[in-house]
Order: structure tokens, then C-alpha cells, then sequence
């Protein structure tokens, strides 16, 4: 496939994924390259073994980053991923490993310092336990969360909400009420394999009736000479004249404030004057514009 | 925590113990929302535990929950003073897995904005370092700049500060000929002036100096253990530039110089960051230059919508309007992750397309975190009024450092 991107272009060493696969030997569970960058798939158990090899034999000084990813569907569900960039030879690689809640993966504090707060930012959003961490403490959750937020069950919303109480002056933690459900859109298109039934399918299911219903003939259709007789007919009496609605109702007493003004006339029912139309005056000729005289 | 005893040197008479305080997280010089726990030995400080994620609002799992385009803004609010760097690398993302071509005149849009996003964060950085260690004046002075570069961006974008200018494909709309010539105006005339007095204000100061000169002294060895990057490494004297090294849109075909520190210090840091500026406007100026017309955007239909015009003629145009802003455009399965050099150092974005309209994961990897980490370290040893001056160096911002 040309590229056509324009992404950063790091260089490509030629066989690095050749080199790398026989140094890194039994460690290694697969490599494969995609859109120009090389995957190294390896056992946890091995994780620093690999970077160590990754970066004191191949050149790798740098470790940018972690980043956990949730797959549920698996067996070990977290995937992590270490980027590693090497100064010296222009070039990135990913390698990655899994585990599950209660697998924990070596840590690699032991190689780059910096590893300890990415670690934990794993440990934070996906309960992924590193091994030999020794401060593995929440990191970008609020003190006391519980659970871990970037998990694919976690729901988006959360659990809890706080607000500041007035009555308690403090702030307060309470469970998350929605006033309105979170919108989600599904773009999955039938075709594309949605797992459910579309409004309207439930119905290929039933069985097909004995006697259909057919227009074939005209008296199937119900029209004709003997229904255009009755089309005229009143079918129901018409809506009732309406009555007088009980007793009158007196005016309101003025308020406290209005002790001045005078009582009001008439019933609160009494309100033909706003209902009716009032009487349309014929508009008024306009005149004829003067003419006005030569010149200006 | 164990409260060591120590005998006082002078008199004998009084003992003094290590105590702790909290440095923020409502502190002026703290740049946002950071709490320090320091130990301090008198006014030497022994330990710092930096607290953060105080803004923590888990844009990834929102990310996750958007389809890419609408995950396209937030990363205007990670990094709320280089909006455009941080959607650079999530739109380079997208087109690298959808392999899509970009036009030439989007590619220099987005190099000469993308720049201009660099000295509008260094100029919101060189005033709050200089005010941090004491200076007023050069603050005031270099947010005028940051105001015209404020000006600029809402005149391509129509927002000041979050411009969502930046699509997969190339940008959103093509820029006014006249704003073109305005910057090239401002590049020659207001910026070298108004900086270049600020600057004389504070990089011979005796002051400035003092607070700033062997200050945190990081060595290359561990500025690359501790995964720095930008700035940071460059003041260490690695010459690290991912626009040079690993070059993305036109960034190969400018000329331009990496300044680089001898002494790996926050002078050193400082004074990257404001040759950078001066390197920044050369970029600038070449892409004024030999900017070509045409496109700004991929004609590619089922990643970058229509003109507004042709979608009132066409209905081919109208299908895909709807669908690209209603289910948006599928990326195909795979994996990236790309970086590039935002003003504060590596922003990087690790990408997982399972091939549907959302992204699966979108980690982003901020480049301050790796930077504040070290802040322990740096700080060691130093005095309780230099933890303002490291702190600026670093150039931390918590929008993208907590996420």
C-alpha cells in the first residue's frame, strides 16, 4: 500500500522486526508490522526482560508512554502497551502484553524512572497490578474513588456526583441522577451484523393467515352504489350544547397592596368581550399623492 | 512519613524539625490546579509529592463515546494554551489509518498554524515564568502578543482560544487572503519589536539570573531516562526535534534551526523556548512563501464533507454531508500511535480503530506528565521560592496533564 498520509516518518530500519524476533527468542508471541510501525506481542512474565533487551541492546533510551486498553471479551482482558523511542536511531516501536484483574505485570520502574507515574495512571483507570511497584497509589481519580473508570463496563456517567450542600456547607458526594438518558446513537447497520431485531422484523416470524384479506373483486373493497347512498348520513349525534358552568364565581378581593383600587365588575366567567371579534372598521381612502409641482 | 529530629548547627538550642506543606492546589505559581506535598528542612526542600488529576474529566472514555470527529474539540481543551498542537496529532492519527492524502495548501495551513500556536503558548509561558520569579512588565507585554496570535485564530476558525480548525483530511476552511498578509505583517514587524523589548527587559537581568541560573540542572542521561521531550531535552543539549527528526505534513522542506541549551538549567529552558519563537516565525514566514493555492481539504468524500455550495446542486454531495455528520466515517481496524512536537514537548495519540465510527481506545499522552514527574527530583535539594521557577520551566498545564 503507497502512503499517503502525512504523518510523522520515522525511519524504517530495514529487518528491525527479523532482528528483534531472534533477540528477543521465547519472549516473543508474535510480531507484525501495520501502517509502518512494528508490534511486539510478548509473554507478561518477560516484560522487563524484553525492554531491558529493547533498550540496552537495540537502543530504545526512551519510554514515552503506557497505555492500558480494556478488551472484555477476552480471556486477560487488559492489553499494555509500551512506547518506546529510540534517539539515537530515529525509530519507534510498540510492545505489548496482557493480563487480567488479578495477573500482575512485572514493573518497569527498575529501568526508567518515569515509569512509575504511567503505571499507576494504568493501575488508576484499569486495576491492572504492576508487580514491584512500590508506590502504587490512584493518580488522576479523586481521593477515595473506587473503581476504576476507562474499564468498558465502567459506565460513563460514573456511579457518584457531588455538589456543594448549602445546608451541610460542605461539599457532598450522592449517587448519579440523570434528568434526561444519555443519548447513545447506534450506526450499526443491519447489514453490518446488529444484534438485535429491527422494529418491524419481529413479523417475518408469523405464520401466514388461512384466508387473506384480498381487493381483488369490488365487494371485497366495500365500495360501490349502496355505500355512496349512506355517504351523506350523520353516524354520530354531535358534541353537546354547552351548559352553564355552576355558580358564578365572585372577583377575587383586592390584595393588600391595591386597598385603593376599586372592586372589580362583573363575573371572572364573564369574558365574552375578550372572545369576540371585534367589529372591522372600513380602512380609511388614502389620498391621492399630491403632484407635486416642476423641478424640485 | 517519619518527622526526623535534627540538632539545629549554630546553637544547640533549638531543634527544628522537617515539616510539610501544601503548595497549592490554589496557588498563583502552581499553573492551574496542582497540589505539592513538600517536605521542607527549613526553607530546603526535601520531597515533593506532586497530587494531580484534580483535573481529571476522563476525555478518553468520553473520546470512546464520540464518534472522531466529535472527539475532535476535546483535544482543544486538553491543552488550553496550544489548542491547535494537540489536535495535530489526533488528526495525523486519523489519517494514518485511513491512509488518506492530504492537499499541499492544507499541509502548509496547518504548519503555519500550527506554529503560530507555538509562540502564542510560549508567550503565555515566558510571562508567567518571568512573573513567577518576580517581573510584572514583560507579562503585560507578551499577552498583547498572544492576543494578536488570539485575533489570528479567530479569524481562520472563528474561535479565539478552541478552534476545531484541524480535520482528518486537512483543515476546515480555506483563510482570507487578507489574514495571510496580516501575519506576515505581524511576523516582521510587531513580533521581533514587542518580544524582542520584552526579552531585553529579562535576559540579561541580574535578577532573572539569579533565580534561574543552575536551578534544577538535569543531566542528558537523565533527561532521556525520564522520558523528556521539547524543551526539556533540548536544554539538556539533545538536539530532539520530532519536526526535524520525524517530520509530519511540509515540516521537511523548512529550514530552521534547533536551539538547543549547554547547561540544562530553567535559564537554559527559557531561552530554548525564546529562540524557538524567533525559529517559529522563520517557519512562518517560509509557508507565507511558497504556500500554493488550491484545496484545503481532502477530496476524499467519505472523509471530509462537501462545499457548502455543492451540496445545493448535488444530491451525491447532500448524501454524504448527512452521513459524515450524523454516523460519521468509519476508520479501519488497526493501531497507531503518533506524536508529534507541540510547543511543550512529545504529544503523542495511541490510537485503536476496531473499525467502527468510534474510536476503541484513544490514549493521549500528555507531555507534561513525564516532566512533572520529575519535579521530585529536580527540586531536591533546592529552596522553596525555586519550586516556582522549575515549575515554570516545565510549562505545565493541567488541562492536558490530568486529562
Amino acid at each position: 500500500m503507497t502512503t499517503l498520509h502525512s504523518a510523522p516518518r520515522f525511519t524504517l530500519i530495514d529487518g528491525l522486526k527479523g532482528t528483534l524476533s531472534t533477540a528477543l527468542g521465547d519472549h516473543l508471541v508474535d510480531a507484525h508490522e501495520e501502517h509502518g510501525e512494528l508490534l511486539l506481542h510478548v509473554k507478561r512474565d518477560s516484560i522487563e526482560d524484553v525492554l531491558r533487551i529493547l533498550r540496552d541492546d537495540h537502543a530504545y533510551q526512551q519510554l514515552m508512554e503506557i497505555a492500558g486498553a480494556d478488551y472484555p471479551s477476552r480471556a486477560e482482558r487488559f492489553e499494555i502497551v509500551y512506547m518506546l523511542l529510540s534517539l539515537t536511531t530515529n525509530s519507534r516501536i510498540m510492545v505489548k502484553c496482557r493480563a487480567s484483574e488479578d495477573t500482575p505485570v512485572p514493573t518497569v520502574t527498575t529501568l526508567w524512572p518515569n515509569a512509575g507515574w504511567l503505571e499507576r495512571e494504568v493501575f488508576d483507570m484499569y486495576g491492572v497490578l504492576f508487580a514491584g511497584n512500590t508506590d502504587l497509589r490512584r493518580i488522576l481519580t479523586d481521593y477515595g474513588f473506587e473503581g476504576h473508570p476507562f474499564r468498558k463496563d465502567f459506565p460513563l456517567t460514573g456511579y457518584t456526583e457531588l455538589r456543594y450542600s448549602e445546608d451541610e456547607k460542605r461539599v457532598v458526594y450522592e449517587p448519579v441522577e440523570l434528568a434526561q438518558d444519555l443519548r447513545q446513537f447506534d450506526f450499526m447497520s443491519p447489514w453490518e451484523g446488529a444484534d438485535y431485531v429491527l422494529p418491524g422484523d419481529e413479523k417475518a416470524d408469523t405464520p401466514p393467515v388461512d384466508d387473506p384479506k384480498v381487493t381483488e373483486k369490488p365487494s371485497d373493497t366495500g365500495a360501490g352504489a349502496k355505500t355512496d347512498k349512506h355517504a351523506a348520513d350523520k353516524v354520530s349525534a354531535g358534541a353537546p350544547a354547552e351548559k352553564d358552568g355552576g355558580e358564578a364565581i365572585d372577583p377575587p378581593e383586592p390584595t393588600e397592596d391595591r386597598a385603593a383600587r376599586p372592586k372589580r365588575k362583573g363575573k371572572t366567567t364573564d369574558t365574552a368581550k375578550a372572545t369576540e371579534t371585534k367589529k372591522k372598521k372600513a380602512p380609511a381612502k388614502r389620498k391621492p399623492a399630491a403632484k407635486k409641482k416642476d423641478g424640485k | 512519613m517519619s518527622m526526623q529530629l535534627e540538632e539545629s548547627p549554630t546553637t544547640g538550642d533549638e531543634v527544628i524539625t522537617n515539616y510539610t506543606i501544601n503548595f497549592g492546589p490554589q496557588h498563583p505559581a502552581a499553573h492551574g490546579v496542582l497540589r505539592m506535598v513538600m517536605e521542607l528542612d527549613g526553607e530546603i526542600i526535601e520531597r515533593i509529592d506532586p497530587h494531580v488529576g484534580l483535573l481529571h474529566r476522563g476525555t478518553e472514555k468520553l473520546i470512546e463515546n464520540k464518534t472522531y470527529l466529535q472527539a475532535l474539540p476535546y483535544f482543544d481543551r486538553l491543552d488550553y494554551c496550544s489548542p491547535l498542537a494537540q489536535e495535530y496529532s489526533y488528526v495525523l492519527a486519523i489519517e494514518k489509518l485511513l491512509n488518506v492524502e492530504v492537499p499541499e495548501r492544507a499541509q502548509y495551513l496547518r504548519v503555519l498554524f500550527a506554529e503560530l500556536t507555538r509562540i502564542c503558548n510560549h508567550m503565555l509561558n515566558i510571562g508567567a515564568h518571568v512573573m513567577d520569579v518576580g517581573a510584572m512588565t514583560p507579562n503585560l507585554w507578551v499577552f498583547e502578543l498572544r492576543e494578536d496570535c488570539m485575533n489570528f485564530f479567530e479569524r481562520a476558525s472563528g474561535a479565539r482560544m478552541h478552534a476545531a480548525w484541524f480535520r482528518p483530511g486537512g483543515v476546515h476552511q480555506d483563510v482570507p487572503e487578507k489574514l495571510l498578509v496580516d501575519i506576515g505583517e505581524w511576523i516582521d514587524t510587531r513580533l521581533p519589536e514587542l518580544f524582542g523589548d520584552a526579552m531585553s527587559l529579562v535576559l540579561d537581568n541580574r535578577i532573572f539570573k539569579q533565580r534561574n541560573v543552575d536551578i534544577a540542572v538535569v543531566s542528558k542521561d537523565d533527561a532521556v531516562a525520564w522520558g523528556f521531550s521539547g524543551p526539556m531535552i533540548r536544554a539538556a543539549g539533545i538536539p530532539w526535534d520530532l519536526r526535524k527528526s520525524q517530520p509530519y505534513d511540509v515540516y521537511e522542506r523548512m529550514e530552521f534551526d534547533i536551539p538547543v541549551g549547554t547547561n540544562s538549567d530553567c535559564y537554559d529552558r527559557f531561552v530554548v523556548r525564546v529562540k524557538e519563537v524567533y525559529e517559529s516565525a522563520k517557519i512562518m514566514k517560509q509557508c507565507l512563501r511558497d504556500m500554493p493555492s488550491g484545496p484545503v481539504a481532502s477530496d476524499d468524500r467519505k472523509v471530509a464533507p462537501p462545499k457548502r455550495a455543492e451540496m445545493k446542486q448535488s444530491m451525491e454531495a447532500l448524501i454524504h454531508h448527512f452521513k459524515l455528520y450524523t454516523e460519521g466515517f468509519h476508520v479501519p481496524a488497526g493501531e497507531v500511535y503518533v506524536a508529534t512536537e507541540s510547543p511543550k514537548g512529545e504529544f503523542g495519540v495511541y490510537l485503536v480503530s476496531d473499525g467502527s465510527n468510534k474510536p476503541y481506545r484513544c490514549k493521549i499522552r500528555p507531555t507534561a506528565f513525564s516532566h512533572l514527574q520529575a519535579m521530585d527530583f529536580m527540586s531536591r535539594g533546592h529552596m522553596l521560592p525555586d519550586a516556582t521557577a522549575i515549575l515554570g520551566a516545565i510549562d505545565v498545564v493541567f488541562g492536558e496533564c490530568d486529562r
